[in-house]
Formats: structure tokens, sequence, C-alpha cells
């Protein structure tokens, strides 16, 4: 690391923590969303990556349509984005969970390749009715500057804005799923899917809506994403991995682990990108959770219960 | 503890389950050729028993003896080849298959990979699969798929997998659950033919099967015994009456 | 007695399907197909080795492996490492600042051979590295997997990383793996020149082949105990265990057959295609490779080799005309098969012959046996 004076790596290691803050947001935003579906439901939707693109979409769209008919609202637009894109992600899912998903509860491994279909059928849409190119999302431009904390350490507003959304996410997420009556008879039919339906609790409508608003979260997550990346047709594919290896890290039905654990990966990838090409600090950080996950199959977090 | 008689031998068997003890210091001996009985209410633990002995659970303390040879270090597959075999709550078969084929995957013969993949149909197997069918009263159902049997011939299917395995220790999870008055007669009767030169281990709910079968009783009350002897003895346990005959 | 009721065990009928299926690969596609479609079809071939493998795995073993990729191209480099050593010969490559080393090393500033390029001058270890090298981490990660009871879902995804991992770092990794483009340029094998026309036909055969040897070999498993085991355990594993199996070994051997089998086929890829490249074994095709298995059915070995051959051959014919769509084919085929016809093509033939008059004496066992019924992902 000679060249590099003490202060410089100092800055250098708050930056790109901060740059890992900003991933780790969209991660934990992704992972969210999936531990919902997959942790509490046992459902694996591998077109969960879509459903954030799909979120992305939106707010390009909504940035678009705010610029030319109403351009004094910009400034504001991205929340009115956040909103559009958490409601078409929504209903999507619901529509999805209908059609498809609520046939497979009994076969998890199908779910997945149903799914999958389901990925290739959304890109496809996306390709036609947006093109297969990249598309990139204006930001107002008070969102685009940074303050300067040091001389040498600059934090960008739009990942303190992408920052300050996740954390609303996750504190509504436990409120809903340890706090609320709903969350209670999530995990009641999660726990015994025929006792929770002979209690009197509508397992239909409760499975619609779970899945409804973890594709929502995806969605949120999307517009969170276009802050940092741009959105094309094929992107979610990029991210469903990773995101899928956060959530069975962090062990699937726990949501501090989801957090902790899109907290370590995402930490460890942009800190090892900076002394290795981005592919390496990639492989090696997958490669060491698929060995931690070897070593310790239950993830970080879990409880031990009677099998 | 040193060498005894027994077949098994349980000392201070506990586990705990995020701090629920569901067996807590449990200590009992199964002597050879018997059959023993554990009764209980419900969640009193007792297929938690079996699967602590067979290895389906990990005990948190105490000690499980079998023939004198720890079980709790050993895997389930090594537990089954030493001798004890376990029959499930709801019947476990395979029934994708004929009840001849059900018998001759639990045939305790080419039990590696490769072993299996060399295993051939000979006489032996089929003698022995024949008469494991005659003493399971499937004789006649032999080319039958499993699916296709009744309930109560589905548990005589499972315990005939157990059997064709010459276990010394038998366990069986509520044997005679679901079946009519005429199959628990004749599964009694199947009991009693097949407890020679081995131990039974029998969960059960239903008392008058309890006393067609039973040498010794065990009663369990939340993870712990109760009262232990013979039927009629834990029978006139106030404490017995009480927390489990009386409704 | 008729014909019909001679053949009408059900191992004999099997071996009839068997035989038409040698005819229709080694005689009639041959005959009709101009070199440039056999080729294609060789192609198509390959993958049916994997689906084979798949049909042990997933359809018997009830492991989804999300990674069969992997092995396909590990088989498939294998055999490119040593085709990629005798094309790049000192007097093939002497205008490269360091002469005898394969071109994209030589781009890459890379002086001399790494050392685990070096036995691959070898034909002998590189074809023993065909096989033993995917079968070698199909047993290292069912090893670390199946002996600590992961399995379902879980195993699913971990495959799908490592499928990430591997594309990622011979991407990376461009010096010492041709990167991005894979090994191209592949000439000649033992100095015989396999570019020609000529060779892709004997290639094509040796192939097909293959193909049916290895069916035979698949078949030879699943009609053995080990077979039935396989099954058994899919549907009732603690049966299994409690009868005195160690489970996880089971499903190690069928893991490590699938991975054998996929490359095989990797190798016989790169023969007849000419390259091998990281777009072939990433997390797409990956998981393509399961559902040209699941299309033909996951329960039936030849069933599956036809789901590699059709989903293939529509894409091609697909994808020449219409590329738009073929995604969308593609996605509704996946949707189609898992919701309305679980046990692929071969399903519904076994349907169709079911209702068929039936021969004299010819009373066949009721129903099809049914695809599994997975157990809930959801925790007990």
């Amino acid at each position: 690391m000679g060249g590099y004076s003490l202060t410089d790596l100092v800055s250098i290691m708050a930056m790109q923590g901060f740059a890992g803050l900003i991933l780790f947001s969209v991660f934990v935003l992704m992972a969210l969303g999936l531990a919902i579906i997959f942790g509490q439901m046992g459902v694996i939707n591998m077109a969960h990556g879509e459903f954030l693109i799909l979120g992305a979409y939106m707010t390009y769209i909504c940035s678009h349509v705010v610029q030319t008919y109403a351009p004094a609202l910009f400034p504001v637009y991205f929340f009115a984005a956040v909103l559009l894109a958490f409601g078409a992600s929504f209903l999507l899912g619901i529509v999805v969970e209908w059609l498809l998903i609520r046939h497979l509860y009994k076969r998890p491994l199908d779910t997945l390749l149903a799914t999958w279909g389901l990925s290739l059928i959304l890109q496809q849409i996306y390709r036609s009715i947006f093109g297969a190119r990249e598309v990139g999302v204006e930001l107002p431009p008070w969102m685009m500057g940074a303050l300067q904390a040091t001389d040498t350490i600059q934090i960008p507003i739009n990942g303190l804005i992408v920052m300050g959304l996740t954390v609303i996410i996750t504190i509504g997420v436990y409120l809903l799923i340890y706090r609320s009556r709903w969350g209670k008879q999530i995990r009641a039919v999660t726990g015994n899917r025929v006792m929770a339906g002979a209690v009197g609790i509508d397992t239909d409508r409760i499975d619609r809506y779970t899945f409804g608003i973890g594709c929502g979260i995806a969605g949120v997550a999307g517009a969170a994403f276009t802050m940092i990346g741009s959105t094309s047709p094929t992107a979610g594919q990029l991210y469903i991995v990773d995101t899928f290896l956060v959530v069975v890290f962090g062990g699937a039905a726990s949501l501090l682990g989801t957090i902790a654990s899109a907290f370590t990966i995402s930490q460890a990838r942009s800190t090892l990108e900076f002394f290795l090409s981005g592919s390496m600090a990639q492989v090696l950080v997958l490669l060491t959770v698929v060995g931690i996950l070897m070593l310790r199959p239950q993830g970080l977090f879990t409880l031990k219960v009677r099998r | 503890m040193s060498e005894t008689d027994y077949m098994l031998a349980v000392e201070g068997l506990t586990v705990s389950f995020d701090g629920f003890r569901a067996v807590d210091d449990l200590t009992f001996y199964v002597d050879r050729n018997e059959i023993r009985v554990i009764i209980g209410p419900n969640g009193a633990g007792k297929t938690t028993v079996l699967d602590l002995i067979c290895g389906r659970t990990k005990a948190s303390a105490g000690s499980i003896k079998f023939q004198n040879e720890e079980l709790r270090t050993l895997k389930e597959h090594q537990i089954v080849r030493r001798g004890v075999g376990r029959k499930f709550q709801t019947p476990s078969i395979y029934d994708d298959l004929t009840v001849f084929e059900n018998l001759e995957i639990s045939f305790p013969r080419g039990r590696g990979v490769f072993g299996a993949l060399a295993f051939r149909r000979d006489a032996e197997v089929r003698d022995r699969v024949e008469e494991v069918a005659k003493t399971i009263f499937l004789a006649d159902a032999l080319q039958r798929r499993a699916e296709f049997l009744s309930h109560g011939q589905k548990q005589w299917l499972e315990i005939g997998m157990l059997l064709i395995q010459q276990p010394s220790l038998m366990m069986l999870d509520e044997p005679v659950a679901g079946m009519s008055v005429a199959e628990r007669k004749k599964t009694a009767e199947l009991l009693h033919t097949i407890t020679a030169g081995r131990s039974v281990l029998v969960v059960e709910h239903d008392m008058g099967f309890v006393e067609d079968i039973a040498h010794r009783v065990t009663v369990m009350h939340q993870g712990k015994i109760l009262s232990e002897g013979t039927l009629a003895h834990v029978k006139a346990d106030q404490r017995v009456v009480d927390v489990y005959l009386g409704h | 007695m008729s014909l019909l009721a001679r053949l009408n065990t059900p191992e004999r009928r099997e071996l009839l399907w068997l035989a038409i299926f040698s005819v229709i690969i080694l005689v009639v596609l041959p005959s009709i197909l101009e070199p440039f479609r056999l080729n294609l079809f060789g192609k198509y071939l390959t993958y049916g080795f994997v689906t084979l493998g798949l049909v042990i795995c997933w359809g018997d073993a009830g492991i989804l492996s999300l990674g069969q990729g992997v092995f396909f191209g590990l088989g498939g480099y294998c055999m490119a490492m040593f085709l990629k050593l005798e094309a790049s010969s000192v007097a093939n490559t002497k205008i490269q600042s360091t002469p005898g080393i394969p071109d994209f090393m030589d781009w890459n500033q890379i002086t001399h051979l790494p050392f685990f390029w070096q036995p691959f001058h070898s034909l002998a270890f590189s074809l023993a590295a065909v096989v033993v090298v995917p079968t070698v981490l199909a047993l290292v990660i069912g090893v670390a997997m199946f002996k600590r009871r992961v399995g379902g879902t879980y195993f699913a995804i971990i495959t799908q990383a490592i499928a990430a991992i591997l594309t990622i770092l011979i991407i990376g990794q461009q010096g010492y793996t041709g990167g991005v483009n894979g090994i191209t340029d592949l000439r000649t094998l033992w100095g015989w020149d396999i570019r020609t026309d000529h060779a892709k036909t004997i290639l094509y055969f040796v192939s097909a082949i293959a193909l049916i040897l290895c069916i035979l070999a698949a078949r030879v498993v699943r009609m053995s105990k080990l077979g039935r085991l396989l099954r058994a355990l899919r549907d009732r594993e603690d049966r299994v265990r409690f009868s005195g199996y160690e489970v996880a070994n089971f499903k190690i051997f069928a893991f490590c057959f699938a991975a054998a089998v996929a490359g095989i086929g990797g190798a016989m890829f790169t023969l007849q295609v000419g390259f091998m490249s990281p777009s072939l074994i990433g997390i797409v095709p990956s998981i393509e490779m399961v559902i040209f298995c699941a299309v033909g059915g996951r329960t039936s070995l030849l069933g599956a080799v036809y789901g590699a051959l059709l989903v293939n051959w529509a894409k091609t014919t697909f994808s020449e005309d219409l590329p738009q769509l073929w995604l969308l084919a593609m996605g509704g085929l996946f949707i189609a098969v898992v919701l309305a016809f679980p046990n692929g093509l071969a399903g519904i033939f076994r349907l169709a012959i079911d209702r068929l008059p039936k021969g004299p004496g010819g009373r066949r066992q009721p129903g099809i046996t049914p695809v599994v019924a997975e157990q809930a992902g959801a925790p007990q």
C-alpha cells in the first residue's frame, strides 16, 4: 500500500466505506423483500430482480413525466417515484401470486423454475417497451451535490437519501412483521399453515399480500438503485445471486441477520474492490460466503428448534 | 456405568429446545425380550424419547446405552446397523414401490452406495421377503403398489420393514393409530410373535391395546417419568389417574 | 403372441424406445441433415449429457442443481486447454513475443505457461480430467453440503452462486483463461483437423455413441437398488436413513454422476463447436439446462435427452427468425411445464400410451409415476 499517506488511507477507507453503505442500502432493500418472501413464506422468487427493475423504470418514467409536464415539481419527484415504484411492484406481485405462486407452495423447487420463466418474460417486456439500452434517471440538482465532511472526504447527498429510505423501510418492515397483528398472522401461516387456516386466518389473503409487499419493497429498492446504477432490462439479474446469498447467509428467517449479512457482504466487497479488481473482490466475497455457508448452513442467526 | 444385562439403559437423559426441557433427566431400563409401552398425555415427550434413542434428535445430557454401547455419539444409520429399528407415527413407506420392493430396500445388505449398485435379488432375499410378508399378513399383496394398501396394512408394512432388519430393539410410535378393532387384535398378535429374541419399545395411547401387549408400562408427564411398573401398578397410581387416565 | 404383447414388460418397452432413439440419432438425422445442421444437432446432443445427469440427480434423488453449467464448462475447458496447447505450437505462434503459449496469454503479457496448464499437453491426462475435475468438484460440494443435511432450495442457491463465481473468475483472469471470449481458435486433435465438415460428422457420431453409452450407464444405475434408493430418499429421506443407509453418500453419488456426464458433454461440445467460453456455463445457461430437462421430463432419461434436442432446436429456429419472441416463448414454456406438465413431454407421452387400446394380455399398472411433491420449504 506504499504511496498513500495515512490521511489518504483514512479518507479512502471512509469513502469506500460510504460507497459500501450505499451498496449496503440497496442490498438491504432487495434482501428485505426476499427475506419476507423466502424467509417467511419459503418461496424462491427468481424474478425478484425484475421487480427491482420495474421500480427503477417507474422512477425513470416519473422523472420524465414530471420534467415534461410539471417541471416545478421536479425537485421532489423522487419521493413520488418511490411510492409509484412500490405500488407498481406491489400490484404486479399480487397478480403473479394469484396466477402462479399459489399453485406451487408445496413445490418450492418448481417455484424457482416458474419464477425464472417469469423473469425472462418480464425482461423481454421491458426490452420491448424501454429498449435494450441502459437508461439513466436525471436527479434534481440539489440531490446531486455532496457534503464536504473534511478536506478529503465527500459524502454524496443522494447516498444519504438512499440510506434514509432504507432505514425507514427497515423499521416499517420490522413493525409490520413483529409488531402488527398482520405480522403475527404471517408468522402463524408460516409456522403452521393448516392450523392457521383452522383458527380462521385467511391464509390465501395473507400469502397474497405478503408476496405483494415483498415485491413492493423490491420496487423501492429499484428506485434507490437508479441513483447508483443505470437501468437496463437485464440489470436485475446481476443482483439476484448476491441478494439470495445475503438472505441465506443471514439466516433466512431473521431480519437482523439479513441486515447484518448485507452489511458484511457489501462492506467487504467495496473495501476489497479498492485493493483488487472488482471481479476478484466479488469472487473473493462470494467464495467466502459460500465457504462459510458450507460450514454453517443455517446462516448467521438461527433459533434451535425441534425438527 | 458398568456392564449390564439390559437391552437398553437410559440414564439422566435430557434435551432442551430453546430453554424448554422436553425430556428432563429421564432414567429407565428395558430388559431383553421385554415389551415396554410408554404412555402419557400429549406433549409429555414420548416421541422425543424415541427420537433421542434413534439419533434423530441430539441429547443435551445423559447417556443412552444399547447393549452396553453408548448411542449418543453415533449417527442414525450406525444406530440402525447396531440393531435399533424405528417406526414413525404416520406410516412411512415408499408409495411408488411394491410391497416386495419396500421390504427388499430394507433388507440389510448392500447398504453402501456401490453395494446398492451391485445388489442382486437372489434366493436369500426372496425367501426372507416372503417370510416377513407372511408374518405381517401381506403375503398375497407382494406385487401391489404400497400406496394402494389400506392404512392398517401400511402400518404392518412398516413394521415388516423393521422386522427384515432383525433389530434387537424395535421402537414403534403409535402402531395402531387409525386401525380398526380387528386390525388392532392382529397387530397385538403380531407383536407377541415377533418379540422372541428382541425388545420392543412402544409409544401408544390406546389403553386396550396397551393392556394386550405391555409387559411393563412407563408413564411420562412433562418430560419426566411419573410412574413405572405393570399396567395394574400404574393404573393404581393416583398421580397417573390425575394427569392422564382420568380423562 | 403379437409383437406388442411380447414387448409389454416395462423394461423391454424402455429398451425399444432406446433403440428407436439410437436409430433416430445414428441413422435418420445424419441421412436427412446437411453437415452444418447435423453439427448443430451434435451441439444439442452435448446438452443431452447434462440433462440425463439431471434425471438421476434431480428427477430421482430430488437434488436440484443450478450449477450444471459449471461441470459442463469444466469438462469443456479441460478439452479446450488441450486443443489450445496443440494449436499454440511454437511453429504456429512464432509471431508472438513468447512463442509456444496460447495467444491470449501473450496478449496479456504472460511469458510462460502457468503450472496448471502444463499437464494439458497430454491427451490422456486431458481426457481423464474431463471426467475427474467435475467429479471431484461435485464431491467436495456434495460432502460439504449433504453431510450437513443441506438440501432443497439452499442447495440450489449455493450451486447457482458457484456458477456465478466460476464465470466471474474466468472472465476476471483472462490471462490464464482467455477471459470473456473463452478459449477459441482450436484446430487439431493429435494432428487431425477438427474444423472440416468430415471431421465434424465423425465427431457427431462419437458424441451420439458416447451419449447412448451414458444413457445405458444411467439406466444401470436406475434399475439397480441404488436407483430405487435414490427415488426412495427423495420421498422419504428419514425412512431410508432409519433403514440403515447413510443418505448423504447416496446424494453425493447422484450429484457426482451428474457432474461426470455433464463434463463429458462439455468436452464433446468443445470438440464439435471449436471453442469454450464463460457465456456457455454461467447462471443463465445452467438454469436453461434444468429447463431442457424439465421440458423433456425429469423422470425419464430419454425424455430429458429429447427435451435438450427439442428446446435447443426450437431456440435456434426461433432466434433466427423471431429473436424477441424467443425469450417470451422460453419463459412461457418454463411456466407451462411447471404448472401443467411436471413430468414434461415424457409424462404427456406416457399418458397418451396408457390411453391406447391395450393389446392382448396387456394390463398396465394404473397411472404414471407421479412427480414428487417436494417437501414444503417452510420450517416445521
